[in-house]
């Protein structure tokens, strides 16, 4: 943890990946709060939109505004024509086998909430047992304690250790022969934990049981390939990878989502309805009821083609270099103390002082320019974990800059001065 | 004095250090909890009232430094006050908070407390400073749901 950055590691990975370049695609990094030059690093919470996203929407609504999957009118052609096609693109993204598989929802929660209500519904019984981690966002808590109390199973919950990593033992004990279900996250949100969920899936596969991965923080950092971690579902949003609020996607295996019941009910979703009986389209459609966000998907389509276009090695190692940096330089501030410190982290440092509360420095932070969040993070059992109310959290995209983190190093020295 | 000097001025810095009346009052006949979901910011107010005058008024909790200090403030006000001035205070201190106050005058309507002034600047802490005096109008009113700044 107190290993210094190298220089040279830094000069290659600049050499490779342009960070200047990238943030010429980002409008909003130019902008100024405060009268300073915007320093953004609250990606966690959602990452900023490259031109061509903003340019997507825009030239969606300008030139192809159209319903899709019903008008045999030109127009409605065109928009069916860019919205499959973005679906595409995702499948590509994540490695999926089959568009069949890749539901659009609006997001992350509602990718859970689909497979809580759905399959849990469906296939999970009163005394069966679910299991999360503890530091699961809500996101991935209480739609399986709400499944819980309406079939009357029993949520149980993977420990963590001090670094914030998952204590592989105790998973394995909570296995056994009652558990149905796992949920776990592929990235902390509050901690950056990267988990190790080939192995959480290798065992529960033993067992026959299903693996749902929370990706919300692992797709903007990590190159996702689902069939290499043979998930069983894997849910993620599109505007934490650069793409817009709104929407997200649901890649679900073939044959458990063939088996699953809709989860809503309404046009689109349906391949012949009469008041006696209702029969249901195919895949993925059956989970796609109403009107799509069609605007935002396609965005996220162009969102994908921009991340593909990037090379994704360098990108990997600017963001780590990032993280050691901010690292190295957090741990040598008095009184600080960063929360999470797992071997293997992406993308996030959450830290806190004992006698300066995260939304004091959060505030002070903001007044030069610096965007953190500060507060639970939506994980109130991490904060309880580790003992404290709040953290300040830094989370980082490939478009910060080690300048950056000299800023925040310089706003975080400030916080000491007022509070002494 | 910048927004940021005129939000943590040496007073409410010391309130945050040393809070005062930061205890747990085993005679208080009404208490309520508080809660902002935005931050986790939690706080217990405690009140005994005697003849509908508040006879002592206490706090515990956790929270940032302008919850603390404004929860501190509250009580050194408040003791010794009817219950009627603590609601009147209250909404002048949320007029305060929210920027409605019009001005000096509205200042002069919560004495000390306009010290919490600078918060008005600053939307997103409005909540933090207005969390224990929400709590303490529900333990007056003996209400059981704990209270939400939401």
């Amino acid at each position: 943890m107190n290993a210094v950055p190298q220089k040279t590691d830094a000069i290659m990975a600049l050499n490779k990946f342009d960070v200047a370049r990238v943030r010429q695609d980002f409008p909003i990094l130019s902008a100024k709060v405060h009268g300073k030059p915007l320093v953004y690093f609250d990606n966690g919470a959602t990452s900023q939109k490259p031109q061509c996203v903003i340019d997507a929407i825009d030239h969606y609504y300008r030139f192809e505004n159209s319903n899709i999957h019903r008008g045999v009118h030109h127009l409605s052609e065109r928009a069916t024509a860019a919205y499959e096609t973005a679906r595409g693109k995702l499948r590509g993204f994540i490695n999926a086998g089959s568009v069949k598989e890749i539901i659009f929802v609006r997001g992350t929660t509602e990718a859970i909430n689909l497979v809580a209500q759905s399959y849990g519904r469906a296939f999970i019984k009163a005394g069966d047992e679910i299991i999360v981690s503890a530091m699961e966002h809500h996101s991935n808590i209480v739609p399986w304690q709400m499944l819980c109390e309406q079939v009357g199973a029993k949520l149980r919950v993977i420990p963590i250790n001090h670094d914030g990593e998952i204590v592989m033992e105790e998973y394995e004990r909570l296995l056994n022969d009652k558990t149905k279900f796992v949920s776990v996250t592929h990235v902390s949100n509050a901690l950056g934990t990267v988990v190790p969920v080939k192995n959480i899936i290798a065992l529960a596969h033993a067992r026959g049981v299903p693996v749902l991965l929370d990706g919300a923080q692992a797709v903007p950092h990590l190159k996702i390939d689902v069939r290499d971690l043979d998930c069983d579902f894997y849910a993620f949003s599109g505007h934490k990878m650069f793409g817009p609020t709104g929407v997200g996607v649901l890649y679900g295996r073939a044959e458990l989502l063939e088996k699953m019941p809709p989860y809503q009910g309404g046009g689109d979703m349906i391949s012949l309805v009469t008041f006696e009986k209702t029969h249901y389209n195919v895949l993925p459609y059956k989970f796609e009821a109403g009107t799509p966000n069609i605007a935002d998907g396609i965005a996220l389509g162009a969102a994908v083609d921009y991340l593909r276009a990037l090379d994704w090695p360098s990108v990997v190692a600017h963001e780590d270099q990032l993280l050691r940096y901010a690292t190295a330089a957090l741990e040598r501030i008095p009184a600080l103390r960063i929360i999470g410190t797992a071997k293997e982290k992406a993308g996030v440092l959450s830290f806190v002082f004992d006698h300066v509360h995260a939304h004091d420095v959060g505030t002070i932070l903001d007044q030069e320019g610096v965007a953190v969040r500060a507060g639970h993070h939506c994980a109130m059992p991490v904060m309880q974990r580790f003992g404290v109310p709040a953290t300040a959290r830094v989370s980082f995209a490939f478009y910060n800059t080690i300048e950056e983190i000299d800023v925040l190093v310089r706003a975080i020295e400030h916080v000491l001065k007022v509070f002494g | 004095m910048s927004e940021l000097d005129d939000l943590y001025q040496e007073v409410i810095l010391d309130h945050n250090k040393s809070p005062r009346n930061f205890r747990v009052m085993a005679a208080a006949n009404r208490r309520a909890e508080g809660y902002n979901p935005l931050c986790g910011d939690q706080v217990t107010v405690f009140v005994q009232v005697e003849d509908g005058v508040i006879k002592d008024i206490s706090f515990q909790g956790s929270g940032c430094a302008i919850s603390k200090a404004s929860a501190s403030m509250m009580t050194t006000e408040l003791k010794g006050k009817p219950e009627s001035a603590a609601h009147e205070l209250f909404e002048n201190v949320h007029h305060m908070l929210t920027g409605e106050a019009g001005g000096e005058n509205g200042s002069e309507r919560v004495g000390k407390l306009a010290i919490l002034s600078g918060v008005c600047k600053f939307p997103a802490r409005v909540k933090c400073a207005s969390l224990a005096w929400h709590t303490m109008e529900s333990a007056l009113k003996g209400e059981q749901q704990p209270a939400k700044t939401e």
